[in-house]
């Protein structure tokens, strides 16, 4: 096997000097009736390019170049090609946790580049390491609010990814810790309010609200943080797509922001791994879970960095820690930060602005056909739309098929009482052509018996 | 190779200090007006963002930096070169199993088709994505010896909380959710964390004298309000718990279920099944036992695997495959646990788990295991004459052992780590499990030759010697890194988490 | 050091000292010794309840964290806010660095504690020295 680095009779002198007669001593202490004596039926041992032939194949499946208009949480922007070659330099793909800082300091400078980044990227004073993706993010997030106020009730927007909301629900599903979920207004598809009013009370620990929301549109944080803060709940904004705070304002009353990376140069990759991130006010900063590095200074003085904080941790608290998380995300963090150093302060706002400028051209294109609209008013949006059409979405969707086309994504599945209306995610990568001919076949009138 | 005795100084063992330039942060090298980007013309109107987006539009930009192509390209690839890493050599951190990273598997996660689905792709279009989780979910089910499988936790720790709902699920079904946990003392501290969150409590279970399972203490403990046993097998000091049927068979009798901790799956895969031994749920980790990359801390993936009896209350969706071999997500079920993560999991990690299993076949991933278990013996052969051992029952793939004897001279196990650094090799994991005090947890993997394997043992030796002679050397080690010990007591009482201006 | 013959002390190694009906508490000097460079104290808020035997509050090193067990019951009257930003003064000072300030709802809670003799005992059992 090309990956053991050792001959049989390296083997067998290894063993003379263990004092075992054969490998099967090693293993004695397993009882023998569990002892699997056959071969594991897995495929057999495949050379190098048998196994490139058998993912390129499976790759393959799907007819490349195809345009997709689907975003809904998981977005596609163009990776800059230095991401890849710095993330697979073997000093950053094969290291592991910072524990011994004197021969990680690449790894904990450039997660201590993360932080800051984030904290500038979200008005926030500090942030975390990374979590899993923005959807544990968020529950964590809500557990983080919850130890500080004392308090067990959080009240959630219904325009939060839906996909969040479960994993949320799945993780205070044993604490006794009731979500009251808050509607949106039909008009602007904003969070509702008047009702976010009535549900927020003194025993709320956390409003949790999305922005840009599920629908794309951007919600009115101020409004909702004096609603939370005048109740002494805390506010968590959840941002599942990083690119908008190029040009959007970031959350600045927020408590707690809890954020989805992924869109910081992370391939697609059918859904993970991502790079969820949390970030806070500094007073917080206790009952924050997840990693933390921060700043010191070696024996002579010079300046380094360290894992730091981490009797928040389970390792050494166990059953009181903050969190039972451990590994992190580190290397998905280290693309975002690349991303973020290629782009820069300049870059960020002009890739915001491309995003911004292409999503609105597309929306007004594409509600321009007969037979389609924009299904909110009233409230801005970043690069993300609800469209609703007079013809059933799967009907449009076989035209668009026809010309390697994927639309918009059927919000019924998660919101039955939205008919017809379909979820628009237009990026940087989005030629104009694209949008016109898709703007094109969704206008052609569907044939009549 | 000639280790320098004589000299606390001059750099020792394989690994000298390379030429480093300092690297200031990036944030420091930045000069307004350089660019790391270009963007293609916009070929749409250009929006007006205070017009479009009126107060919500961000008046300020990010204090992100401004650099150039090559300055990045500087920056990262400096910063890299502080780092060890395995591709640089032995990195033998007890729980940990730092194994090779193979190549391709990074190649095959990053061809297009796969890099770049996106996850609500219809059905129909994702069947190449769908086929490698179907294998991948065939050949984890198979090496585990159990039914069922969910590949959506992001990591081990994710993959016990997983493990643990799906647990209480059955349980509650059963008309009882039951109250406590039962975790052994030398445990990882994931499993009493995972066990609290999933509103559970922990009962410790005190391991005997030769750092098993205490059958005895066990059958006193368990109750009718047990729900279940997190055991580590092999345990976290690498012993093997010859008497598993005996543990499994406590708790069943009793209704209780036992679950596995995979963290050690390295010890196992192709010589035995937790399946087979009594096993009814259990998390491996990708990033362990099956090669996907550490990467400074992650990703990792914790699959978790079950026997049949659990499987209606896996996470959704679970994938379904018709009579036509066509697969597809099915959201509807009614029993599940619900999701632990949005999306599938980290299916980056599935395909290059993937791809080191089908580099392995059945002869491979075997004799990976037996070289795993033949290295870590060998170290113990070689060094147990001058390291305690606490416990002498048969090593599996790791090796524990204690500083009692340089504790002795004033050297603690941190400071031993700490030598071999300057011995050119990654410490091994310090002060784990608990029941060891001043435990050295080492692992070293497959992956190692006998030449790296004797390079370690002769450092090791090398620095017992020192400890006698010269402690302090060993005591204020490393002395050949970029940066000397770090006060860590100033980082957590003056937190400095970011960089300002 | 020598633990003051004025205070009183728990098993779990806190001490406290009676003026009236307030007691004021800290840490033993063999607690901030083997728990290292203090870091951070975690305590409750001014007007908090306590109860004898219960957690309070926890103090942490950069490895370890220990909990605070309150000698007495009552009502926290006051809270060192100065360890905010010095904690490492209980390093210094274990016996002159209170923690907390409590109102003592029991007054024969303080009977139960032990003397200076009988802590000194316990230390030197635990040690084994």
């Amino acid at each position: 096997m090309r990956y053991l680095p050792k001959s049989d009779a390296e083997r067998e002198q290894m063993l003379a000097e263990i004092g075992a007669k054969s490998i099967d001593d090693l293993f004695r202490v397993i009882p023998e009736e569990y002892r699997l004596e056959r071969d594991l039926d897995v495929p057999r041992q495949h050379a190098e390019s048998e196994i490139i032939d058998y993912f390129r194949a499976a790759g393959a499946r799907y007819p490349a170049k195809h345009t997709s208009f689907l975003g809904a949480g998981a977005y596609r922007h163009y990776r800059p090609i230095l991401i890849d070659a710095m993330v697979q330099r073997g000093e950053f793909l094969t290291s592991y946790t910072p524990y011994q800082a004197e021969i990680t300091q690449g790894t904990l400078q450039a997660i201590f580049e993360f932080q800051t980044m984030i904290a500038e990227l979200t008005g926030m004073d500090v942030a975390n390491a990374s979590m899993y993706d923005g959807s544990t993010g968020a529950a964590e997030a809500v557990l983080m609010a919850m130890r500080v106020t004392g308090r067990h009730k959080a009240v959630v927007a219904r325009t939060v990814h839906p996909e969040y909301r479960e994993v949320l629900h799945t993780y205070l599903r044993y604490r006794e810790m009731p979500t009251t979920e808050v509607g949106y207004e039909a008009r602007t598809g904003r969070v509702d309010l008047a009702a976010l009013e009535a549900d927020v009370t003194e025993e709320t620990a956390a409003v949790l609200v999305q922005s840009p929301n599920f629908f794309g549109v951007i919600e009115d944080i101020p409004a909702i943080a004096e609603i939370a803060h005048r109740r002494g709940a805390l506010l968590i904004v959840s941002i599942a797509e990083a690119v908008s705070l190029g040009v959007v304002r970031p959350p600045v009353e927020a408590d707690i922001v809890s954020m989805e990376a992924q869109s910081f140069g992370v391939p697609l990759c059918y859904g993970g791994p991502y790079c969820g991130v949390i970030a806070a006010k500094e007073q917080y900063l206790r009952q924050m879970p997840g990693r933390l590095v921060g700043q010191t200074v070696d024996r002579d003085g010079y300046r380094g960095f360290v894992l730091t904080l981490s009797t928040r941790e389970q390792h050494i608290r166990r059953e009181k820690a903050t969190s039972n998380i451990c590994t992190n995300q580190a290397l998905v963090a280290l693309m975002a930060t690349i991303f973020l150093t290629i782009y820069g302060k300049e870059g960020m706002r002009e890739l915001a602005e491309h995003n911004l400028a292409k999503a609105h051209y597309a929306m007004q294109t594409l509600s321009a056909q007969p037979g389609v609209k924009p299904l909110f008013q009233g409230a801005p949006f970043f690069n993300e739309y609800v469209l609703q059409t007079e013809e059933a979405p799967s009907a449009w969707a076989q035209r668009l098929r026809s010309d390697k086309i994927v639309g918009g994504i059927d919000l019924s599945r998660w919101y039955p009482e939205l008919k017809h209306s379909t979820l628009w995610c237009v990026t940087e990568i989005m030629p104009k052509e694209r949008i016109d001919t898709t703007a094109h076949l969704m206008a052609a009138a569907p044939v009549v018996a | 190779m000639a280790l320098s005795e004589d000299s606390h100084c001059k750099p020792l063992g394989k690994v000298r200090p390379h030429q480093t330039q300092n690297e200031a942060l990036v944030f420091e090298k930045s000069s307004p007006g350089k660019r790391g980007y270009k963007l293609p013309p916009l070929d749409v109107p250009a929006a007006d963002a205070g017009e479009v987006l009126g107060a919500a539009h961000r008046a300020k930009k990010a204090g992100l930096p401004e650099l150039s192509e090559i300055e990045i390209v500087r920056h990262f690839t400096r910063l890299s070169t502080w780092n060890y890493a395995i591709d640089l050599g032995m990195y033998p951190l007890g729980s940990c199993t730092m194994k090779y990273n193979p190549r391709v598997n990074e190649w095959v996660a990053r061809i297009e088709g796969l890099a770049e689905a996106h996850p609500y792709r219809p059905d129909h279009l994702a069947q190449g994505q769908l086929q490698v989780i179907d294998l991948l979910q065939r050949c984890l089910t198979e090496i585990t010896g159990m039914e069922a499988i969910t590949l959506q936790p992001a990591a081990g720790a994710h993959g016990e909380f997983t493990g643990i709902l799906l647990v209480r699920a059955w349980h509650e079904s059963q008309g009882n959710a039951r109250k406590k946990i039962i975790i052994p003392d030398s445990a990882h501290g994931t499993n009493p964390a995972t066990a609290a969150i999933c509103g559970y409590t922990v009962e410790n279970l005190k391991s005997n004298a030769e750092g098993g399972i205490d059958l005895e203490a066990l059958e006193r403990q368990v109750d009718g309000e047990t729900a279940a046993l997190m055991l580590t097998n092999p345990s976290t000091i690498g012993v093997f718990e010859s008497r598993i049927h005996r543990i499994a068979e406590i708790l069943h009798a009793k209704g209780a279920l036992l679950y596995m901790d995979g963290a050690n799956m390295n010890a196992l895969v192709g010589k035995v099944r937790p399946g087979d031994f009594g096993v009814d749920v259990m998390h491996l980790n990708l990033h362990k036992t099956f090669s996907t990359p550490h990467g400074g801390g992650g990703p990792g993936s914790g699959p978790v695997a079950c026997k049949k009896f659990l499987e209606p209350f896996l996470p959704t969706p679970v994938m379904v495959k018709n009579e036509k071999g066509e697969m597809r997500w099915e959201y509807d079920r009614p029993q599940s646990v619900g999701r632990v993560r949005a999306f599938f999991g980290n299916t980056g990690m599935f395909i290059r788990a993937l791809a080191y299993i089908l580099a392995n076949g059945p002869d491979g991933l075997r004799q990976t295991t037996e070289d795993a278990v033949l290295n870590a013996n060998y170290i113990r052969a070689k060094l147990e004459d001058v390291f305690e051992l606490p416990y002498k029952t048969a090593s599996m793939h790791e090796v524990v052992f204690s500083d009692k004897r340089q504790a002795a001279r004033g050297v603690k196990t941190g400071d031993i780590a700490k030598r071999l650094i300057d011995y050119g090799f990654h410490p091994y994991t310090v002060s784990f499990p608990l029941i060891v005090p001043g435990a050295l947890m080492i692992e070293p993997t497959e992956s190692e030759s006998k030449e790296e394997l004797d390079l370690f043992i002769e450092a090791m030796r090398s620095i017992a010697r020192e400890v006698e002679e010269t402690p302090e050397v060993v005591k204020t080690a490393p002395h050949s890194t970029r940066v000397s010990r770090l006060d860590e007591v100033q980082a957590a009482r003056k937190p400095v988490l970011r960089w300002r201006p | 050091m020598a633990y003051p013959s004025n205070y009183r002390y728990t098993k779990e190694h806190e001490w406290i000292v009676l003026e009236g009906k307030t007691g004021t508490i800290g840490i033993t000097d063999y607690a901030q010794n083997s728990l290292g460079d203090i870091v951070y104290v975690d305590a409750p808020k001014v007007g908090d309840p306590v109860t004898a035997n219960q957690t309070f509050g926890s103090v942490e090193s950069v490895k370890a964290v220990s909990d605070l067990y309150s000698p007495v019951s009552g009502t926290v009257t006051a809270v060192n806010e100065s360890l905010k930003a010095t904690p490492d003064k209980i390093n210094e000072a274990p016996h002159e660095t209170w923690i907390i300030k409590v109102e003592l709802s029991d007054p024969s809670e303080w009977d139960k504690l032990l003397d200076a003799a009988a802590y000194e005992k316990f230390v030197s059992e635990e040690t084994g020295s």
